[in-house]
């Protein structure tokens, strides 16, 4: 809540003192933000919890690629997660990820390109202008939602720092800081959290780079303060709290796929004919749906997304 | 210290403990209705009716070994209860299963527990139970005799582990729940062998509580 004002007035003069002091507090809390207003950031309390703090995003475009049916809750979205950094419980992130700082942050975006830079979490929010993309998040346990995501496409960054003829994929690490995240102190999953994506599935413009979650700032929870989207394979693929994006020329190891080869190939598309030996993928629970739904190929997207795979055997590069 | 309680005292103790036994269910009920199942209330009402499954088949077979170690010969009087409340819950389990997750799908249950390995374990498991809480009367145990009886109630330590292997292939990684469990089981099940080992043993003194 930086507006700006002749310099000569002090905040404190114009407005009630218990107001004010609550407004500083508020400005500590959320990390000592530097908040530019053409950014177009406002500072706005969280609506319910008053650990992890949101603030509403604007100038946030619609989108075509959206899809009509019916979001989830902010609270089914925000109190059901699988962030093993922060606990293995589902109910884990939204106890426990207040602890994430996400100011200051950098992006470290390296490898086989001609314009390696860092990126301040500022800048990159602003590195193209926002929209709200309404995607279908199927989670390789079998159950799915509709989330209002806010970002771009990741196309855009990829673009300004012009991969070189050997950037043939790209992977992005997840923070691991066993300071801020609890779940990094034990081993589960091989530190950091690592996914990746062939270069034409990370330029396609349904790949989002996503700053945002329902017109506000990612919880932290969601992966705040920036996470990567890929609506057409499941939720694992969609690496959270990114810290560096690597360009590279084979087929990165990725966390789950390290973990459990024959359980999660690289590709990990949503496919109902390929099941996984602990879930049939054949199904799903949409969350806050009593009957399951049929699971469709590509999460739905098999219109936009289903050339990138034109000849390939799914049953295979699973 | 050779506590026996009055047959008044037992019928007390056996009442209380119904009820106790009744709490995990009538907890889940409340939270219905109050919405504290969570977001994914269905997986909720799964994982806790297994967790009360599995937990009550290790009480159960906590009440042997207990009842060597304090003397407390009548903690035996208790076992057909417990026994009886881990098919009960066994069966809620089931029923969510069946119902909630397969919506009484027949081609697809049969699909699903000859492909999915942590399945096909929870369902032996429970198609297992099935005997023993059919032959659990007095009646039954007189028409089979004591060692028939005995002999099909030492399926339980096979329903026991097959209880304990579900768990473990159903976690996605972490497995200290499970580890947990079957460690829990491991001290019940050593115990017996142990205590098998010294009866036969020639060199060992007389046994502290026989053989039963
Ligand atoms: C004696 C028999 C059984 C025992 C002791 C048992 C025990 C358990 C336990 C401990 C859990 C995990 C709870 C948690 O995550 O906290 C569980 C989950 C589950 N069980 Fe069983 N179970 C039995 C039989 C069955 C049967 C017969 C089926 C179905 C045919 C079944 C299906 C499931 C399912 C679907 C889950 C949930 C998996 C998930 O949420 O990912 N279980 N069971």
């Amino acid at each position: 809540m930086l507006i700006r004002r002749p310099p000569d007035l002090v905040p404190s003069d114009i407005t009630p003192q218990e107001v004010y002091a609550r407004r500083r507090e508020f400005i500590k809390a959320a990390g000592g933000l530097a908040l530019g207003a053409g950014l177009g950031l406002d500072a706005l309390p969280a609506a319910a919890q008053g650990k992890a703090t949101t603030m509403k995003l604007f100038g946030v475009k619609e989108s075509p690629l959206s899809t009509g049916e019916k979001k989830n809750s902010r609270q089914e979205i925000t109190e059901y997660n699988n962030f093993y950094e922060f606990g293995t419980d589902k109910a884990d992130p939204a106890q426990f990820a207040h602890t994430l700082v996400t100011r200051p942050w950098t992006v470290a975006v390296e490898g086989a390109v001609n314009k390696p830079r860092v990126f301040d979490i500022d800048e990159l929010m602003k590195l193209a202008p926002l929209e709200e993309r309404i995607y279908r998040m199927r989670c390789v346990e079998g159950w799915s939602m509709v989330i209002p995501w806010v970002g771009y496409p990741l196309a855009e960054l990829i673009r300004r720092v012009e991969p070189t003829g050997n950037a043939k994929y790209i992977e992005y690490d997840t923070l691991a800081d066993p300071r801020q995240m609890p779940g990094v102190r034990s081993r589960v999953l091989d530190w950091p959290y690592v996914e990746g994506l062939r270069l034409d599935e990370a330029m396609h413009p349904l790949t989002l780079l996503c700053v945002g979650l329902y017109g506000e700032t990612l919880p932290n929870q969601c992966g705040a303060p920036v996470r990567v989207v890929v609506p057409w394979k499941y939720g694992f693929k969609s690496g959270k709290s990114i810290v560096r994006i690597r360009f590279v020329e084979k087929e990165p190891r990725t966390a789950w796929n390290k973990a459990a080869p024959r359980e999660y190939g690289f590709y990990s598309n949503v496919n109902p004919d390929v099941d996984h030996p602990r879930w049939s993928q054949a199904t799903e629970r949409r969350i806050g749906e009593f009957s399951k739904r049929k699971t469709t190929l590509f999460n739905g997207y098999a219109d936009q997304v289903a050339r990138l795979y034109a000849g390939m055997d799914l049953k295979k590069s699973f | 210290m050779s506590f026996a309680p009055t047959p008044r005292a037992l019928g007390r103790i056996k009442a209380a403990l119904f009820v106790l036994a009744l709490v995990p269910l009538a907890r889940l009920v409340a939270a219905a209705f109050t919405g504290g199942l969570g977001v994914n209330p269905i997986e909720f009402v799964t994982r806790s009716t297994g967790t009360w499954t599995l937990s009550l088949l290790l009480i159960t077979l906590a009440v042997t070994p207990l009842r060597r170690v304090t003397g407390w010969n009548w903690l035996i009087r208790l076992r057909r209860m417990l026994g009886l409340f881990a098919f009960f819950y066994a069966c809620l389990h089931f029923t969510t299963y069946v119902w909630l997750d397969q919506f009484f799908d027949p081609a697809a249950i049969v699909k699903d527990v000859v492909k999915r390995p942590f399945i096909t374990v929870g369902f032996s498991a429970f198609v297992l139970l099935i005997p023993l809480a059919a032959t659990s009367t007095h009646a039954m145990v007189r028409r089979l005799g004591g060692k028939a009886w005995q002999r099909l109630h030492y399926l339980v330590y096979l329903i026991a582990t097959l209880g304990v292997v579900h768990y473990w292939w159903l976690v996605k990684k972490d497995v200290t729940q499970p580890m947990l469990f079957a460690a829990a089981l491991a001290v019940l099940l050593g115990y017996r062998v142990v205590h098998q080992l010294r009866n036969l043993s020639p060199r060992s003194g007389a046994p502290a509580c026989g053989r039963r």
